[in-house]
């Protein structure tokens, strides 16, 4: 359980929280801070930007809005299970909500390991796992209007979703 | 007969359901004993615009997931959650 002692809160004191929900633009290199330690041989990570096009129509901006007590449990959640599939390593997560414009990030992943196959795997499997269980919702602005999207139904206890995303993490 | 015949929650709506709803926070009593269905029925009632939403929601108490046979007390807070779009 060596990933989960490093994690802890007297070790994390004076970093960036692990996992956060914000209004505020994103830093990547805070976010790996939030992670990195001695024994870490790679940190991979992952930077979602808000994209100009969506289901073959021009976008103009997203807005996004959250459930923040839980989108920041679900986020603890994803690194738990992450630390049981990859022993070692550990996830930090910062998702953006508001007001976001073409090519800001939306939501930064750290994922620390100390060997990089384990980190890679592990900062996929979050996204995936962000996308299935994490209560944040993209009100996406286009020419001509304007709609919610409406992704996965969030079910932390779906394993065959869960299976998808591991399947994913380990291609 | 007891004083507790209601329960008195909070229920919070996000994005779609918000906006339907026209308020993300809603305080509302509701018959006891209740659970997050019956939380969820009174809130149809309310706004029948809501119901087509039921096959494809989430819910949550007190900011946890929950299922929708979960019981509600008084002072808790159900979220009716629809489909997640993060990332």
């Amino acid at each position: 359980m060596a990933g989960q002692a490093a994690s802890s809160p007297s070790e994390a004191a004076g970093r960036e929280t692990p996992f956060r929900v914000t209004f505020e633009p994103l830093d990547v290199v805070r976010t790996a801070q939030a992670v990195t330690s001695p024994d870490c041989g790679a940190v991979a990570t992952f930077v979602g930007l808000v994209r100009d096009h969506n289901l073959g129509r021009p976008v103009r901006s997203l807005d996004y809005e959250s459930y923040e007590p839980l989108a920041v449990k679900s986020l603890e959640r994803i690194a738990a299970e992450a630390a049981v599939e990859w022993p070692g390593a550990r996830l930090a997560i910062t998702h953006r909500v508001g007001s976001l414009q073409i090519g800001d990030a939306s939501v930064v992943i750290a994922a620390a390991s100390p060997h990089r196959a384990d980190a890679f795997a592990a900062c996929r499997y979050a996204i995936e796992r962000i996308k299935q269980i994490v209560p944040i919702w993209k009100h996406e602005h286009f020419d001509g209007g304007e709609t919610w999207i409406e992704g996965a139904t969030a079910d932390p206890d779906d394993e065959a979703a869960r299976r998808i995303a591991l399947e994913r993490a380990r291609q | 007969m007891s004083s507790h015949t209601t329960v008195r929650v909070r229920i919070r709506l996000f994005a779609r359901l918000r906006e339907i709803a026209g308020s993300g926070e809603l305080a509302r009593e509701i018959p006891a004993p209740a659970d997050a269905q019956a939380a969820w029925v009174a809130l149809t009632q309310e706004f029948p615009a809501l119901e087509p939403y039921r096959a494809v929601i989430s819910c949550a108490v007190n900011e946890e997931y929950a299922r929708f046979n979960a019981s509600l007390e008084d002072g808790d807070e159900v979220a009716f959650l629809p489909p997640v779009s993060g990332g």
